[in-house]
């Protein structure tokens, strides 16, 4: 990166917060993290071997070689010395090892949808359920993309009713930023938060 | 509840009962852990990588996952080189919010909840 320090650095009393952008390929994951980022978004090189940690689900057995990924992640400093880090990750199910450890210390997962192939995001949101982290569904609305009535899509992503659905559009900043309002929302609904 | 998410919360626990100080352990370091440096302690003896983390972090907070994109290193390599660092005391690491049950953490979400509505 070339910018100045001042923009590369987070407040040096920060406290970052984590934050998963899944969905299927193509469905507009690096858009999303481009809109709401602050910074140019950066890319890392994750392998994909974590043998031992995913003994319970031998089908992934074949994949845990020496595979690399890029993943994309973006920051957004919020009020109060928070800072957001978005991570987009990849969606194919080979990529379960890596997203399953990038969801540890996670504060909860956004999962991006195509109309036009909202099965393909099942994985996400299975993935997610499995470790039983807050999500909230996002259409990302494509032009030319059918539209379809909140209770019809529902119905065909199988959502449970007290998981959020929104539509946004991920090219949009204001729009995508309210997916994330409707996420943090939603983690604070949850019952286990309530003071003990 | 399930064997799964007890590990999880375990790890992330375990982790923030030392006070943000990361245990030498790769498998708790995470990518959005917050790296500050330690400018008293001695640079010397450290190997080259090592020298361009501490280089990086000196000047300011980062996530190890910047980290690993500013130096463009793969996140494990970075995450064996940051443990070793903290290790030796010119790193110290604090691992992203994790929500429990308590109220003090129900307050930091809402921070989080306003610093979005208000973008």
């Amino acid at each position: 990166m070339d910018s100045k320090a001042s923009d590369r650095y987070v407040p040096a009393a920060a406290r970052s917060v984590k934050i998963l952008v899944l969905g299927p390929f193509a469905v507009g994951k690096t858009t999303y993290v481009r809109s709401v980022s602050e910074i140019r978004p950066m890319r890392t090189e994750e392998r994909m071997t974590r043998a031992g940690e995913l003994i319970d689900d031998l089908g992934d057995l074949r994949e845990k070689t020496t595979t690399t990924v890029a993943m994309d992640f973006g920051r957004l400093t919020l009020a109060g010395d928070i800072v957001l880090y978005l991570f987009g990750a990849p969606g194919q199910p080979r990529f379960r090892g890596m997203v399953r450890s990038l969801m540890e210390g996670a504060l909860g997962g956004l999962v991006l949808a195509d109309t036009r192939r909202l099965d393909q995001s099942f994985e996400a949101i299975d993935l997610l359920e499995d470790a039983r982290l807050p999500y909230t569904v996002a259409i990302n609305t494509f032009d030319g993309a059918p539209a379809y009535g909140d209770a019809e899509l529902r119905d065909a992503l199988t959502l449970d009713p007290g998981t959020p659905l929104v539509l946004l559009d991920a090219r949009d900043r204001a729009s995508s930023v309210q997916g994330l309002v409707t996420l943090v929302s939603h983690i604070l609904a949850r019952p286990d938060l309530e003071p003990v | 509840m399930t064997r799964r998410s007890h590990r999880r919360r375990g790890m992330v626990r375990s982790y923030t009962a030392t006070g943000g100080r990361a245990i030498p352990s790769r498998a708790t370091l995470d990518e959005a852990t917050l790296l500050k440096a330690d400018p008293k302690l001695p640079m010397a003896g450290l190997n080259a990588q090592s020298h361009r983390v501490m280089d990086l972090c000196r000047a300011g907070v980062l996530s190890v996952a910047e980290v690993a994109a500013h130096l463009q290193m793969p996140g494990a390599v970075t995450k064996v080189i940051v443990s070793a660092l903290v290790d030796s005391g010119h790193l110290v690491a604090v691992a992203p919010f994790v929500p429990a049950a308590q109220k003090h953490d129900r307050e930091f979400l809402k921070k989080v909840l306003r610093g979005l509505q208000s973008i």
